[in-house]
C-alpha cells in the first residue's frame, strides 16, 4: 500500500520574518469541531470528563496542557490537540477538520499593527487579552484569531493557507518601513 | 456603519450579509393558500421609517439576526439572535 506523506500547507512560505514581527507554521495535530446539540451541559461536563478541559464561552478559550478547546461560532468549539474522546459523539457533533485548517503563529513587537491592517476588529492587549478568541475576516478570508502567550495563533481554511501568508506580508513590510 | 452582534460586539458591516425583509421567519403553512403564499413571496413593504431584516454575521460567529433599523436616518435600533425570535414567536 502506498504510503501517503502529510504534506505542510505553507510548504517553503514559512517562517517569515520582517522587521519585529515573525510568522511560523503551527502543527496543532487533531482538530475537531465540535458542534452544540442544544444541550450545552451535557457537553460541557463530557468535554471536563473526557479532556479536563471547560467548555469555552463565546470568545473565549480554554487549555488543559497541550489541549485546547477554542469558540468557533455561534454553536461550535474547536477541540485542539488530542484525538476527541468517544463520549463526545453522544453529545455533540463531531468532526475531524485535522486538515481543513492552516495555523500559524503570529508574533514580535508590532503584531498587532499588521493585524489592524487586515482584520477589522481591535485586537490590542488592552481589549484582547490571553485566552480571548474571535472570528473575523482576514481580508476576504474566514479567521479564527486567539491571543496566546506569544502573540496570535492563526487559523484559515487550508485552501487559503498561501493568500494568508502572502496579506501578512504586505502588511508587515508595511509596517516594517514605518519604524 | 456597524452592527451590534448579540454575540460577538461591535462589527464592521463588511463581515455581514444581508439577506431581506424578516419575514422569512413567519414562513406560512403548505396549506395557507396562493394568496397567503404570493404575499410571503412577493410582496414587501417599503417603509420610510423602521424596518426589519434577517441578516447573518458570515465573517464571525456565523449568527443569523435580525436587525430593526430606519430606512430614512439610517440608525439602527435593535439586533437580536434570529433564533431568539423565532423561539419568542413560537
Ligand atoms: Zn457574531
Amino acid at each position: 500500500m502506498a504510503e501517503l506523506k502529510a504534506q505542510n500547507p505553507f510548504a517553503d512560505l514559512l517562517p517569515l520574518k520582517i522587521g519585529g514581527v515573525s510568522v511560523d507554521a503551527r502543527d496543532l495535530g487533531h482538530l475537531t469541531v465540535l458542534g452544540d446539540l442544544g444541550n450545552r451541559a451535557a457537553l460541557a461536563e463530557a468535554l471536563e470528563q473526557a479532556h479536563g478541559l471547560a467548555l469555552p464561552e463565546p470568545l473565549r478559550s480554554t487549555e488543559n496542557g497541550a489541549t485546547r478547546c477554542i469558540w468557533l461560532g455561534s454553536s461550535e468549539v474547536l477541540l485542539i490537540g488530542t484525538p476527541p474522546d468517544a463520549a463526545l459523539t453522544k453529545v455533540a457533533a463531531v468532526v475531524d477538520v485535522s486538515d481543513g485548517w492552516a495555523a500559524v503563529q503570529l508574533s514580535g513587537v508590532g503584531a498587532e499593527d499588521v493585524l489592524a491592517r487586515l482584520v477589522p476588529v481591535d485586537v490590542r492587549t488592552s481589549v484582547f487579552e490571553r485566552g480571548h478568541t474571535l472570528r473575523s475576516q482576514l481580508r476576504e478570508m474566514p479567521v479564527s484569531i486567539t491571543r496566546n502567550e506569544g502573540g496570535f495563533l492563526l487559523l484559515v481554511p487550508r485552501s487559503v493557507a498561501a493568500t494568508m501568508v502572502q496579506e501578512l506580508r504586505r502588511a508587515m513590510e508595511a509596517v516594517a518601513s514605518r519604524r | 456603519m456597524r452592527i451590534e452582534c448579540p454575540i460577538c460586539g461591535s462589527r464592521d458591516r463588511r463581515e455581514f450579509y444581508y439577506q431581506g425583509a424578516a419575514v422569512a421567519l413567519d414562513r406560512p403553512a403548505p396549506d395557507a393558500g396562493d394568496a397567503v403564499w404570493d404575499v410571503y413571496l412577493h410582496l414587501r413593504d417599503n417603509p420610510a421609517g423602521e424596518t426589519r431584516d434577517l441578516w447573518q454575521h458570515e465573517g464571525g460567529c456565523g449568527a443569523w439576526l435580525v436587525v430593526t433599523r430606519d430606512t430614512v436616518t439610517h440608525a439602527i435600533s435593535a439586533v437580536e439572535l434570529a433564533s431568539d425570535v423565532k423561539r419568542a414567536m413560537a
